[in-house]
């Protein structure tokens, strides 16, 4: 074997800037990464927690701020009961906190102004986040690409962003916003209180001046593909459904 | 550099350590990752190619190919999205029986496994020969559903398991290591689990 210049390693220490609280469950945590760097709408970043003993847990989580916000980058992480990271971030990370991080990654699930629009998104609880990563990124770049988001959440209080996505649908410049709940009534009159299905993703491509080039959808698993199947289902060809499925 | 306040973790059992490859944590559930919607490809339209470069050298359809002689594999998968999977039992053709059907040796050094719905991956040819790696037709005894890539999926268990591309319908044999679908968007072109070789930056 010859000997290779050691690489810098990908890993990076990450100081927590500032947190806060979006819902119930998910809260947002602002990192400076030592070396900064630029991100694409929808990338992730992984993060990687030491235990004392050398034990380490890794976990992706996409980033929700838009490649224009200098300074640092803003996760969305949502409190698993079962979990090993996110709750070490809900009950234990606080403002100060160095956290090991790599990034960005990931050249599929991300939309650039060149990639053009109409976009359509399609979001399931904290699957939003990267989809919120295109959406300031568009409202910062460029406006004129038309975007509508359809977002599924259980309950109002469970919609992430929320004030910031109502402020953007009421400028009416070309960002639409539609909410499902799925358990509860509808607040407004534009929105929905029920699950995804083909007839709401129809009526979310008609709310686009034309059809849309892409369509971005992410979430669960079981969202993802019935929110995909009604996509395909309204006339959305499977070669423009860009997914990014949690896993499980 | 260890993190402030991180130490429980969901360590596991320090029997099966030995089976788990650096930052990756063991999954009970069997957790379905891909690029796009699922395609529901049926039998009666499936078809398996052998290719050389644009060069069709052998094609099956889905009887034909049920025909061939099966094997059972069962291994332990890792994503690289971290989570492992102990003892994934999986029947299928094996690559040796696939091309020992088509009469040929194989002809390059280099394969793209290709997929109904236009994913590829990279896989050197020397890792889908001599036993380790099939096409798999069934799961746990049952037919693959078409989200864990059914009806036929590539399995090459011991690369991380974007490789083991759903929904397969051909290997292409080509002359150069040629990037695939993930390849070219950030991942590693061998994806070796117990180095970690999850993104293209990494050794």
């Amino acid at each position: 074997m010859t000997a290779e210049p050691s690489p810098q390693s990908p890993w990076q220490a990450a100081t927590i800037t500032r947190i806060e609280k979006r819902t119930p469950r998910v809260t947002s945590f602002w990192f400076r990464p030592s070396r900064p760097f630029a991100h694409l709408a929808g990338q992730h970043v992984d993060i990687r927690l030491t235990a004392p003993d050398g034990y380490q847990a890794r976990r992706s989580y996409s980033i929700a701020s838009a490649p224009e916000t200098g300074g640092g980058v803003e996760l969305a992480i949502e409190r698993l009961d079962d979990g090993e990271v996110s709750p070490f971030f809900h009950d234990v990370a606080a403002v100060g906190d160095e956290i090991e991080l790599r990034g960005p990654l990931g050249g599929h699930f991300i939309w650039e102004e060149s990639d053009g629009g109409p976009i359509l998104l399609v979001g399931g609880g904290s699957g939003v986040v990267p989809l919120m990563a295109m959406v300031r990124h568009r409202t910062l770049r460029n406006k004129a690409v038309p975007v509508a988001l359809v977002f599924s959440a259980r309950v109002w209080d469970e919609v992430i962003f929320r004030d910031e996505l109502i402020g953007l649908d009421d400028r009416r410049d070309g960002f639409d916003l539609v909410l499902t709940l799925t358990r509860e009534p509808a607040r407004r009159p534009s929105d929905y209180s029920r699950r995804i299905d083909v007839r709401m993703m129809a009526q979310a491509v008609e709310r686009l001046p034309k059809a849309p080039r892409l369509a971005y959808v992410c979430g669960s698993n079981a969202f993802v593909s019935a929110a995909a199947d009604a996509l395909i289902g309204a006339g959305v060809p499977a070669g423009l459904i860009r997914t990014e499925r949690y896993g499980v | 550099m260890v993190t402030r306040g991180f130490f429980s973790g969901r360590r596991p059992p320090s029997d099966t350590d030995a089976r788990i490859p650096p930052g990756q944590y063991l999954e009970q559930g069997f957790p379905v990752l891909s690029a796009g919607p699922t395609p529901r490809v049926r039998t009666e339209d499936w078809s398996f190619t052998l290719k050389q470069g644009p060069k069709p050298l052998k094609k099956w359809n889905w009887a034909e190919f049920n025909a061939l002689p099966q094997s059972k594999m069962t291994r332990d998968i890792h994503c690289v999205t971290a989570w492992t999977k102990f003892n994934t039992p999986w029947q299928g053709v094996m690559i040796d029986d696939i091309l020992a059907d088509a009469g040929i040796e194989p002809p390059t050094a280099y394969t793209l496994a290709l997929s109904f719905d236009g994913y590829s991956t990279n896989v050197p040819t020397k890792d889908l020969v001599t036993g380790k790696a099939m096409v798999a037709l069934l799961y746990e005894g049952k037919p693959i559903t078409p989200d864990h890539g059914g009806p036929a999926r590539l399995l090459v268990p011991h690369l991380y398991f974007w490789k083991s591309a759903k929904w397969v319908n051909g290997l292409q044999f080509t002359e150069r290591d040629e990037p695939g679908f993930w390849e070219l968007r950030g991942y590693h072109m061998y994806g070796d689990p117990w180095r970690e070789q999850r993104y293209s930056s990494d050794p």
